[in-house]
Protein backbone atom coordinates (compact mmCIF):
# COMPACT_ATOMS: atom_id res chain seq x y z
CA UNK A 1 0.00 0.00 0.00
CA UNK A 2 1.49 3.30 -0.88
CA UNK A 3 0.48 5.50 1.63
CA UNK A 4 3.24 8.50 1.87
CA UNK A 5 3.20 11.81 3.79
CA UNK A 6 3.58 14.19 1.62
CA UNK A 7 5.36 17.57 2.95
CA UNK A 8 5.73 20.12 0.69
CA UNK A 9 5.97 18.41 -1.87
CA UNK A 10 7.92 15.41 -0.70
CA UNK A 11 6.76 12.15 0.26
CA UNK A 12 7.90 10.65 3.27
CA UNK A 13 7.14 6.69 4.36
CA UNK A 14 7.60 6.99 7.88
CA UNK A 15 5.25 9.37 10.08
CA UNK A 16 7.13 9.56 13.04
CA UNK A 17 9.27 12.53 13.42
CA UNK A 18 11.53 12.47 16.00
CA UNK A 19 13.33 14.73 17.91
CA UNK A 20 17.22 14.69 18.84
CA UNK A 21 17.07 16.43 22.14
CA UNK A 22 17.66 14.78 26.04
CA UNK A 23 19.87 11.75 24.89
CA UNK A 24 22.09 10.17 27.08
CA UNK A 25 24.76 10.81 24.09
CA UNK A 26 24.89 10.74 20.91
CA UNK A 27 25.63 7.06 20.36
CA UNK A 28 21.65 6.77 21.95
CA UNK A 29 20.18 9.56 19.70
CA UNK A 30 21.83 7.37 16.94
CA UNK A 31 20.31 4.20 17.91
CA UNK A 32 17.23 5.47 19.01
CA UNK A 33 16.56 7.29 15.85
CA UNK A 34 17.07 4.53 13.42
CA UNK A 35 14.53 2.21 15.59
CA UNK A 36 12.13 4.82 15.31
CA UNK A 37 12.55 4.53 11.67
CA UNK A 38 12.36 8.43 11.23
CA UNK A 39 12.97 9.95 8.26
CA UNK A 40 12.50 14.41 9.15
CA UNK A 41 14.17 14.46 12.39
CA UNK A 42 14.47 17.93 14.43
CA UNK A 43 17.61 19.95 15.61
CA UNK A 44 17.68 22.87 17.63
CA UNK A 45 20.00 25.89 16.61
CA UNK A 46 22.34 26.81 19.23
CA UNK A 47 25.59 28.87 19.68
CA UNK A 48 28.86 26.92 19.15
CA UNK A 49 31.62 27.09 21.27
CA UNK A 50 34.43 29.22 19.92
CA UNK A 51 37.38 27.40 20.65
CA UNK A 52 37.21 26.41 23.80
CA UNK A 53 36.47 22.93 22.89
CA UNK A 54 37.84 22.24 20.17
CA UNK A 55 37.31 18.61 17.83
CA UNK A 56 33.56 18.74 19.97
CA UNK A 57 31.23 16.62 17.79
CA UNK A 58 28.81 17.68 15.66
CA UNK A 59 25.18 16.57 15.72
CA UNK A 60 24.79 16.52 11.86
CA UNK A 61 28.12 14.31 11.89
CA UNK A 62 26.16 11.76 13.41
CA UNK A 63 22.94 12.24 11.67
CA UNK A 64 23.86 13.48 8.14
CA UNK A 65 21.56 15.74 6.36
CA UNK A 66 22.29 13.34 3.41
CA UNK A 67 20.51 10.53 4.92
CA UNK A 68 17.93 12.72 7.40
CA UNK A 69 15.73 15.85 6.33
CA UNK A 70 16.87 17.63 8.92
CA UNK A 71 14.25 20.30 10.29
CA UNK A 72 15.78 22.82 12.32
CA UNK A 73 13.12 24.38 15.85
CA UNK A 74 12.83 28.19 17.03
CA UNK A 75 12.99 25.87 20.33
CA UNK A 76 13.67 28.63 22.95
CA UNK A 77 12.56 31.51 21.28
CA UNK A 78 9.88 34.02 22.33
CA UNK A 79 9.04 36.31 19.63
CA UNK A 80 8.94 36.35 15.93
CA UNK A 81 11.90 37.95 15.31
CA UNK A 82 14.31 35.69 17.38
CA UNK A 83 12.56 33.06 15.79
CA UNK A 84 13.49 34.02 12.29
CA UNK A 85 16.85 34.87 12.86
CA UNK A 86 17.34 31.72 13.96
CA UNK A 87 15.96 30.04 11.14
CA UNK A 88 17.97 32.10 8.82
CA UNK A 89 20.79 30.87 10.02
CA UNK A 90 19.46 27.29 10.18
CA UNK A 91 19.14 27.91 6.54
CA UNK A 92 22.65 28.97 6.03
CA UNK A 93 24.07 26.13 8.44
CA UNK A 94 21.94 23.46 5.71
CA UNK A 95 23.01 25.06 2.39
CA UNK A 96 19.85 26.67 1.51
CA UNK A 97 17.48 23.81 2.99
CA UNK A 98 14.00 25.43 3.89
CA UNK A 99 12.12 23.24 5.43
CA UNK A 100 11.54 24.48 9.22
CA UNK A 101 9.91 23.97 12.10
CA UNK A 102 8.47 27.17 13.70
CA UNK A 103 7.71 27.12 17.39
CA UNK A 104 7.19 30.87 19.33
CA UNK A 105 6.92 29.85 23.12
CA UNK A 106 4.81 32.11 25.43
CA UNK A 107 5.65 31.14 28.43
CA UNK A 108 8.50 29.15 30.22
CA UNK A 109 6.33 27.48 32.46
CA UNK A 110 4.29 25.47 30.25
CA UNK A 111 5.98 26.16 27.09
CA UNK A 112 2.54 27.35 25.80
CA UNK A 113 3.05 28.57 22.20
CA UNK A 114 2.60 32.66 21.68
CA UNK A 115 -0.03 32.31 19.13
CA UNK A 116 0.43 36.44 17.77
CA UNK A 117 4.02 35.93 17.48
CA UNK A 118 3.86 32.72 15.82
CA UNK A 119 1.27 33.96 13.14
CA UNK A 120 3.96 36.72 12.48
CA UNK A 121 6.75 35.22 12.25
CA UNK A 122 4.96 32.47 9.71
CA UNK A 123 3.95 34.90 7.87
CA UNK A 124 7.80 36.62 7.14
CA UNK A 125 8.99 33.05 6.96
CA UNK A 126 6.58 31.80 3.86
CA UNK A 127 7.53 35.24 1.92
CA UNK A 128 11.22 34.99 2.85
CA UNK A 129 10.72 31.04 0.78
CA UNK A 130 10.58 29.06 3.92
CA UNK A 131 8.48 25.59 3.89
CA UNK A 132 6.81 26.21 7.57
CA UNK A 133 5.63 23.56 10.10
CA UNK A 134 4.11 25.47 12.33
CA UNK A 135 3.67 24.50 16.27
CA UNK A 136 0.71 25.37 17.04
CA UNK A 137 -2.20 25.53 20.62
CA UNK A 138 -4.86 22.79 19.59
CA UNK A 139 -7.45 26.23 18.28
CA UNK A 140 -8.85 25.21 15.09
CA UNK A 141 -8.83 28.91 14.00
CA UNK A 142 -5.67 30.00 14.85
CA UNK A 143 -4.37 26.24 12.81
CA UNK A 144 -6.57 27.95 9.79
CA UNK A 145 -5.09 31.26 9.85
CA UNK A 146 -1.60 29.54 9.56
CA UNK A 147 -2.83 27.57 6.89
CA UNK A 148 -4.12 30.62 5.25
CA UNK A 149 -0.53 31.88 5.76
CA UNK A 150 0.97 29.03 3.46
CA UNK A 151 2.54 26.75 6.63
CA UNK A 152 2.62 23.53 4.70
CA UNK A 153 2.04 21.70 8.05
CA UNK A 154 -0.09 22.45 10.88
CA UNK A 155 1.50 21.09 14.30
CA UNK A 156 -1.09 21.40 17.28
CA UNK A 157 0.16 20.03 20.91
CA UNK A 158 -1.61 17.26 22.08
CA UNK A 159 -1.02 18.42 25.42
CA UNK A 160 2.38 20.36 27.16
CA UNK A 161 5.80 19.78 25.15
CA UNK A 162 7.54 17.31 27.61
CA UNK A 163 4.71 16.23 29.73
CA UNK A 164 4.21 13.34 28.38
CA UNK A 165 -0.26 13.76 28.92
CA UNK A 166 -0.86 12.05 25.96
CA UNK A 167 -3.87 13.25 24.22
CA UNK A 168 -6.29 16.27 25.86
CA UNK A 169 -8.75 17.40 23.72
CA UNK A 170 -9.06 14.91 20.73
CA UNK A 171 -12.26 16.77 19.63
CA UNK A 172 -10.42 19.64 19.09
CA UNK A 173 -7.81 18.14 16.91
CA UNK A 174 -10.50 16.42 14.86
CA UNK A 175 -12.23 19.97 13.72
CA UNK A 176 -7.86 20.78 13.22
CA UNK A 177 -7.74 17.50 11.11
CA UNK A 178 -11.39 18.07 9.05
CA UNK A 179 -10.61 21.64 8.01
CA UNK A 180 -7.16 21.44 6.95
CA UNK A 181 -5.61 20.95 3.25
CA UNK A 182 -2.05 20.41 4.44
CA UNK A 183 -0.83 17.36 6.76
CA UNK A 184 -1.76 18.02 10.46
CA UNK A 185 0.58 16.42 12.85
CA UNK A 186 0.54 16.14 16.75
CA UNK A 187 3.83 17.63 17.92
CA UNK A 188 3.81 17.67 21.83
CA UNK A 189 2.33 15.51 24.56
CA UNK A 190 2.87 12.40 23.10
CA UNK A 191 3.62 9.68 26.36
CA UNK A 192 3.74 6.53 25.31
CA UNK A 193 3.16 4.30 22.26
CA UNK A 194 -0.98 3.69 22.44
CA UNK A 195 -1.12 7.97 22.70
CA UNK A 196 0.87 8.01 19.15
CA UNK A 197 -2.14 5.67 17.62
CA UNK A 198 -5.29 7.59 19.15
CA UNK A 199 -3.44 10.63 18.11
CA UNK A 200 -3.04 8.67 14.04
CA UNK A 201 -7.00 6.93 14.60
CA UNK A 202 -8.18 10.19 15.01
CA UNK A 203 -6.61 10.89 11.46
CA UNK A 204 -3.57 13.09 12.28
CA UNK A 205 -1.29 13.25 9.59
CA UNK A 206 1.90 11.93 11.55
CA UNK A 207 3.44 12.83 15.27
CA UNK A 208 6.19 14.93 16.08
CA UNK A 209 7.58 13.33 19.62
CA UNK A 210 11.09 13.80 21.33
CA UNK A 211 10.88 13.44 25.02
CA UNK A 212 8.35 10.25 25.07
CA UNK A 213 11.15 8.30 23.42
CA UNK A 214 14.60 10.07 24.85
CA UNK A 215 13.47 9.89 28.52
CA UNK A 216 11.67 6.28 28.09
CA UNK A 217 13.56 3.61 30.58
CA UNK A 218 14.78 1.98 27.53
CA UNK A 219 15.12 4.65 24.72
CA UNK A 220 15.72 2.49 21.70
CA UNK A 221 13.22 0.27 22.58
CA UNK A 222 10.36 2.73 22.89
CA UNK A 223 11.28 4.63 20.14
CA UNK A 224 10.71 1.38 18.09
CA UNK A 225 7.22 0.85 20.33
CA UNK A 226 6.02 4.34 18.80
CA UNK A 227 7.09 3.55 15.35
CA UNK A 228 4.71 0.68 15.28
CA UNK A 229 2.28 3.09 17.41
CA UNK A 230 1.78 5.24 14.22
CA UNK A 231 2.02 2.63 11.92
CA UNK A 232 -1.01 1.03 14.10
CA UNK A 233 -3.12 4.05 14.34
CA UNK A 234 -2.65 4.66 10.90
CA UNK A 235 -3.43 1.36 9.18
CA UNK A 236 -6.82 2.01 11.73
CA UNK A 237 -7.76 4.79 11.01
CA UNK A 238 -7.24 4.13 6.93
CA UNK A 239 -9.81 0.76 8.03
CA UNK A 240 -12.44 2.49 9.43
CA UNK A 241 -13.19 1.86 12.82
CA UNK A 242 -16.51 0.28 13.90
CA UNK A 243 -19.11 2.24 15.43
CA UNK A 244 -19.48 2.58 18.75
CA UNK A 245 -22.28 1.18 20.41
CA UNK A 246 -23.27 1.55 23.98
CA UNK A 247 -26.10 -0.93 24.57
CA UNK A 248 -27.01 -3.14 21.28
CA UNK A 249 -24.33 -6.26 22.57
CA UNK A 250 -23.92 -8.58 19.48
CA UNK A 251 -22.15 -11.76 20.31
CA UNK A 252 -19.31 -12.79 17.72
CA UNK A 253 -20.29 -16.51 17.65
CA UNK A 254 -23.54 -17.55 16.28
CA UNK A 255 -26.69 -17.42 17.90
CA UNK A 256 -28.02 -20.66 16.71
CA UNK A 257 -26.97 -23.77 16.97
CA UNK A 258 -26.59 -23.94 20.41
CA UNK A 259 -26.51 -27.86 21.51
CA UNK A 260 -29.70 -29.00 23.72
CA UNK A 261 -31.92 -26.63 22.99
CA UNK B 1 54.62 65.79 24.25
CA UNK B 2 56.74 62.88 25.20
CA UNK B 3 53.84 60.71 25.21
CA UNK B 4 52.96 61.76 21.63
CA UNK B 5 56.32 61.05 20.09
CA UNK B 6 56.13 57.65 22.02
CA UNK B 7 52.50 56.16 20.69
CA UNK B 8 53.93 57.73 17.00
CA UNK B 9 56.53 54.99 18.12
CA UNK B 10 53.83 52.13 18.87
CA UNK B 11 51.86 52.99 15.68
CA UNK B 12 54.57 52.69 13.39
CA UNK B 13 55.53 49.02 15.72
CA UNK B 14 52.06 47.72 14.69
CA UNK B 15 53.05 48.00 10.81
CA UNK B 16 53.71 44.38 10.97
CA UNK B 17 51.38 43.88 13.89
CA UNK B 18 48.18 45.43 12.98
CA UNK B 19 45.80 46.85 15.79
CA UNK B 20 43.55 45.33 17.00
CA UNK B 21 39.55 45.75 17.08
CA UNK B 22 36.84 44.32 19.48
CA UNK B 23 33.81 42.05 18.92
CA UNK B 24 30.97 40.32 20.60
CA UNK B 25 31.48 37.09 19.79
CA UNK B 26 28.74 34.50 20.77
CA UNK B 27 27.93 37.05 23.47
CA UNK B 28 31.34 37.39 24.88
CA UNK B 29 33.51 40.46 23.97
CA UNK B 30 36.98 39.43 22.22
CA UNK B 31 40.40 41.47 20.46
CA UNK B 32 41.32 40.33 16.97
CA UNK B 33 43.65 41.43 14.93
CA UNK B 34 41.58 44.64 12.73
CA UNK B 35 42.30 42.80 9.24
CA UNK B 36 40.70 39.06 10.43
CA UNK B 37 38.14 37.76 8.34
CA UNK B 38 35.39 35.53 8.78
CA UNK B 39 36.90 32.62 7.80
CA UNK B 40 40.14 33.67 9.86
CA UNK B 41 38.62 33.74 13.02
CA UNK B 42 37.13 30.06 12.22
CA UNK B 43 40.37 28.67 11.60
CA UNK B 44 41.76 30.53 14.41
CA UNK B 45 39.02 28.52 16.56
CA UNK B 46 39.38 25.38 14.62
CA UNK B 47 35.81 25.78 13.54
CA UNK B 48 36.51 26.40 9.73
CA UNK B 49 35.23 23.51 7.44
CA UNK B 50 32.61 22.46 10.50
CA UNK B 51 29.49 22.52 9.93
CA UNK B 52 28.45 26.40 11.79
CA UNK B 53 26.81 29.24 10.41
CA UNK B 54 27.32 32.67 11.11
CA UNK B 55 25.62 36.06 11.31
CA UNK B 56 27.45 39.32 11.80
CA UNK B 57 24.97 42.25 12.96
CA UNK B 58 22.06 40.06 12.31
CA UNK B 59 22.84 39.74 8.83
CA UNK B 60 23.84 36.30 7.63
CA UNK B 61 27.05 35.97 5.68
CA UNK B 62 26.86 33.29 3.21
CA UNK B 63 29.69 30.19 3.44
CA UNK B 64 30.86 31.76 0.44
CA UNK B 65 31.83 35.27 2.21
CA UNK B 66 33.54 33.88 4.77
CA UNK B 67 36.85 34.31 3.46
CA UNK B 68 36.64 38.46 2.23
CA UNK B 69 33.99 39.54 4.85
CA UNK B 70 36.67 41.71 7.13
CA UNK B 71 35.61 42.09 10.55
CA UNK B 72 34.49 45.70 11.83
CA UNK B 73 35.15 47.15 14.95
CA UNK B 74 32.09 46.76 17.36
CA UNK B 75 30.94 43.74 15.10
CA UNK B 76 28.28 41.74 16.93
CA UNK B 77 29.06 37.95 15.22
CA UNK B 78 27.08 34.97 16.39
CA UNK B 79 28.22 31.60 15.20
CA UNK B 80 25.79 28.77 15.23
CA UNK B 81 25.39 24.88 15.18
CA UNK B 82 22.62 22.23 15.27
CA UNK B 83 22.21 20.16 18.47
CA UNK B 84 19.98 18.28 19.51
CA UNK B 85 16.42 19.72 20.02
CA UNK B 86 12.80 18.45 19.65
Amino acid sequence: MNDSLVIAGKAYSSRLLVGTGKYKDFDETSRAIAASGAEIITVAIRRSNIGQNPGEPNLLDILPPERYTILPNTAGCYSADEAVRTLRLARELLDGHDLVKLEVLGDAETLFPNMPETLKAAETLVKDGFKVMAYCADDPIQAKMLEEIGCCAIMPLASLIGSGMGILNPWNLRLIIDQAQVPVLVDAGVGTASDAAIAMELGCDGVLMNTAIAKAQDPVLMASAMKKGVEAGREAFLAGRMPRKTYAASPSSPTGGMIGR
Amino acid sequence: MGPVLESANVFSANETFPPMIQITLNGQTESLPATTSVLGLLENRALAGKRVAVERNGEIVPKGRHADTVLADGDRLEIVVAVGGG
